[in-house]
């Protein structure tokens, strides 16, 4: 694989040409925040907070780094007045969510944004599809997907697969950016509902309260 | 089986033989609109009366695909007089027949009247709804039975595939197709000839040509029509794509929602199948090609290239960012060309006629014709084909006449939900896919919302925003929290919750949804907001600041009031309103019980118009009632 050339924040950057702009800006330590980008899996493109101004021939475009193919003499802007107030809506929509994310609060203090401008809608979960994902793309057994869609989409686990599949593996948990463990309220919940699943309830509630930081209340709702 | 153009040439000759240009022909448009006005049921009275009359033999009547003047449907034309008939009904039909068919005598209360000249119009040509047309793909409409693939091949069907495939080089029909000009006529207005030129020259052996039938705009209806009346024009501009561009294999994403359209569709395909237009060798050329038909299952956001290529894939229709394109990298990977469905029906005018013959049409950067969906408050709804770059006010006043009931034009809306609101000053713009974008609208797939006075401009933007809200697929956050955030915020403002800074915010919102979003839906989301935000201000800031809807429409932001002065005890409104707010008798002066108003409009819309006694309300309270003591009203004897 050849070597191409671009700029990124005026620094010349040789990146391999089957690597997206975020990989080229990590690999030249410049940083580009995401929130749904992993390196084990396919580039998503769902959180878009790695939006970046791309100018090629003279037009600039806003596109998400982490799903953009790298190109040769491409000037790329990882921050602009513009990126940062796209990326400050973002983490503000998405804080609306899921207040208590780590993630999203060094976001905040970043791009200097309001966590509380928009009205709470504490599901946690802000969709970044990196437990679907991992499940199917790592795992291959995808226990978990996405239902629904627009406002109502959420994540929600196949209980057939998941009553065989989950106990022993939960390595979606800690990929989670809200709170460390929304997958296991919603693996429990959906387990619950599960007339033959191969555990009873009281031990689907203590194994899913064993994992540290769990967001699941004894009475099996979310902590509001 | 045809096996070369000359025997397709012979075929069509013997079609036409058989067919007297002087025997009469009755032809019912059998497209929805007028189906569901009561076509069949015309059709079916046309063949039993010509039988009663004994003149089954002479005459041919046949159910068409749409002429579009669906505000006038059924619509008959009679040939070869070309008479038009509109909103015909069973019981017209023995007229229509021992009058017209049998002593060419015209009936004179079914005809057009032309508003301006009262004058009655007998042919439909002369009808100004068509005159100032271009009817270069729908003019065909009329003159076909969809599911007869003689009616196409007499028309000259399948004549620029032959030529394509023995005339010209792959090479050349794309060169053909770029020197068009042709844009996609399905929002984007990408160049064809381009598009099919990098999947041409993309590597790999298996490559793939699609037709984008998933048409979902509110009120878009010109994909369906050409779909459902002239489904072989489609076919004919696809297999002439694949052959440009070395497919083998191709599919129509058709919505579910359209069942006669599928039904037309696979039977052409059968019928293109039996002739040898579609299978191995096509006329004996060496070319092989086949069609699938695939439905959508209704999701709106499909119609987006890469979500419906997944959709296809089986797998869920949510679009995946570009590049790679579809051209490089489309259905199962390999190069695909995607097209709409009016864009694959201009391919065999272009190759038929020529290139030159194409660029007559239309303006700088956009050449052709382009179809529209006229709807609203419009009094000539229907399916309107011109030339790009004619003005919107010569469709909306000179094709559509107009806006109903002595309204005031207030705004028309281009290019489906995510498209723009243009009002009164802009009038005069032509019509092409740069200008419309200046002034903050788009072309999108053809459709045409006329508004009037009485439309409030924050409410239709909440409108579209539901849709939109309802249709993004919620992959990517821009889309789904951004539309869901303006549209909360637009309920508010119609709701009288609005606050001091919601405009900003909506624009704020509305910028990160058109700058970060994956793909068209959420990029182009954010329209209605902004062109609203920019011509109709002012409402705006009436209903934030004044909690007052200046087109009265807004039901939390309106009350409705009996003017004790005016007020003459008829009882009209009493009786007609639905939620047993008004209270009365004959000799007792109507009130509101404005607790119990449901904001209907009815008691508005029933006061007679010598009276005028309800008033409308909005921003200013309401006069309190009048005292029961004072409400009865003594009456003038008449004299004995």
């Amino acid at each position: 694989m050849s070597e191409i050339s671009l700029r990124i924040d005026g620094k010349d950057v040789a990146a391999r040409e089957d690597m997206t702009l975020l990989e080229a800006a990590r690999s030249a330590g410049i940083s580009i925040p995401t929130v749904c980008h992993h390196e084990k899996l396919k580039p998503f493109g769902g959180c878009r907070l790695c939006t970046v101004e791309a100018e090629a021939a003279g037009r600039t475009n806003l596109v998400a780094a982490c799903i953009y193919p790298v190109q040769k003499d491409l000037v790329v802007r990882t921050r602009s007045e513009q990126i940062d107030r796209i990326r400050k809506v973002l983490t503000e929509q998405l804080l609306a969510h899921a207040p208590e994310s780590e993630v999203l609060q060094n976001l905040a203090r970043e791009y200097r944004a309001d966590k509380d401008r928009f009205p709470k809608e504490p599901s946690f979960c802000i969709l970044c599809g990196l437990c679907v994902r991992y499940c199917a793309e790592i795992k291959q057994k995808n226990a978990v997907g996405f239902v629904d869609r627009g406002p109502s989409r959420e994540i929600s686990f196949v209980p057939e697969i998941a009553a065989s599949e989950c106990w022993d593996c939960k390595e979606c948990f800690p990929l989670c950016p809200t709170s460390a463990l929304q997958a296991a309220f919603v693996l429990m919940r959906s387990l619950s509902s599960f007339a033959s699943a191969s555990k009873p309830e009281s031990k689907i509630q203590a194994e899913t309260h064993s994992v540290p930081g769990s967001p699941v209340a004894s009475d099996g709702r979310g902590i509001g | 089986m045809i096996n070369s153009p000359a025997e397709l040439e012979r075929l069509r000759q013997e079609i036409l033989s058989k067919r007297d240009p002087d025997k009469p022909r009755i032809s019912v448009c059998a497209g929805a609109g007028c189906l569901a006005s009561g076509a069949s049921k015309v059709i079916s009275a046309f063949n039993e009366e010509l039988e009663k009359q004994g003149l089954k033999g002479d005459v041919s009547t046949k159910g068409t695909g749409c002429p579009g003047f669906c505000e006038r449907g059924p619509v008959v034309v009679i040939d070869p007089e070309e008479t038009c008939y509109l909103q015909v009904k069973p019981k017209d039909v023995p007229a229509i027949v021992s009058q017209t068919i049998k002593e060419k005598k015209v009936i004179e209360r079914l005809l057009y009247v032309d508003p301006a000249k009262r004058e009655r119009v007998i042919r439909a040509s002369d009808i100004p709804f068509y005159k100032n047309q271009e009817r270069n793909i729908i003019g065909n409409n009329i003159k076909i039975d969809p599911k007869c693939i003689d009616d196409y091949l007499a028309l000259g069907g399948y004549s620029a595939l032959a030529k394509a495939l023995s005339q010209m080089t792959s090479e050349q029909v794309v060169e053909e197709v770029k020197r068009s000009n042709l844009r996609g006529r399905g929002g984007g207005g990408f160049p064809t000839g381009i598009k099919w030129d990098a999947a041409r020259n993309a590597p790999g052996e298996t490559k793939y040509v699609i037709v984008n039938a998933d048409e979902g705009d509110p009120g878009a209806f010109m994909d369906r029509a050409v779909l459902e009346g002239n489904p072989h024009s489609i076919l004919e501009g696809l297999i002439i794509g694949a052959y440009a561009i070395g497919s083998h294999e191709g599919y129509v994403y058709v919505r579910q929602e359209y069942p006669l359209a599928l039904e037309n569709v696979g039977i052409a395909i059968k019928q293109a199948e039996e002739h040898g237009f579609l299978g191995s060798n096509i006329l004996g050329s060496g070319f092989d090609f086949n069609i699938k038909v695939h439905r959508g299952a209704g999701a709106f956001v499909c119609g987006e290239e890469t979500a419906l290529l997944l959709s296809l894939e089986g797998k869920p229709g949510e679009p995946r960012a570009r590049p790679p394109y579809p051209a490089t990298r489309g259905l199962w990977d390999k190069p695909t060309n995607i097209n709409n469905v009016e864009t694959w029906a201009n391919v065999p005018l272009i190759i038929n006629r020529g290139a030159d013959w194409f660029n007559r049409f239309g303006t700088g950067r956009s050449k052709g014709t382009k179809i529209f969906s006229l709807v609203g408050k419009i009094k000539n709804t229907g399916l309107v084909e011109v030339p790009m770059g004619v003005t919107l006010r010569d469709i909306i006043y000179k094709i559509g006449d107009g806006i109903p009931g002595a309204k005031k034009f207030k705004a028309v809306q281009t290019g489906g939900p995510a498209g723009g609101c243009i009002p009164e000053e802009h009038l005069d713009i032509a019509v092409d896919f740069d200008e419309l974008a200046k002034v903050g609208a788009i072309m999108g797939s053809g459709g045409m919302i006329v508004m009037d006075e009485d439309t409030c401009m924050v409410d239709v933007a909440r409108y579209f925003l539901n849709f939109l809200t309802q249709e993004s697929c919620g992959k990517c956050s821009p889309c789904r929290e951004g539309l869901k955030q303006m549209h909360r915020i637009l309920t508010n403002i119609t709701e009288g919750k609005g606050k001091e800074g919601d405009i900003e915010l909506l624009e704020e919102l509305a910028v990160s949804t058109r700058s970060a979003s994956l793909c068209a839906l959420g990029r182009s989301a954010p329209n209605p907001v902004l062109s609203t935000i920019r011509y109709f201000r002012d409402e705006y800031e009436a209903h934030i600041k004044e909690k007052r809807c200046p087109s009265f429409s807004c039901k939390q932001l309106v009350s409705y009031y009996i003017d004790p002065e005016l007020c003459r005890a008829c009882l009209l409104c009493m009786k007609r309103c639905t939620s047993e707010a008004i209270s009365g008798a004959t000799d007792r002066i109507h009130v509101i019980d404005q607790t119990k108003c449901n904001k209907c409009r009815t008691c508005f819309d029933v006061c007679p118009s010598h009276c005028h006694a309800v008033r409308r309300f909005s921003g200013e309270p309401v006069p309190a009632p009048i005292p029961d003591e004072l409400r009865t009203i003594v009456r003038r004897r008449k004299a004995q």
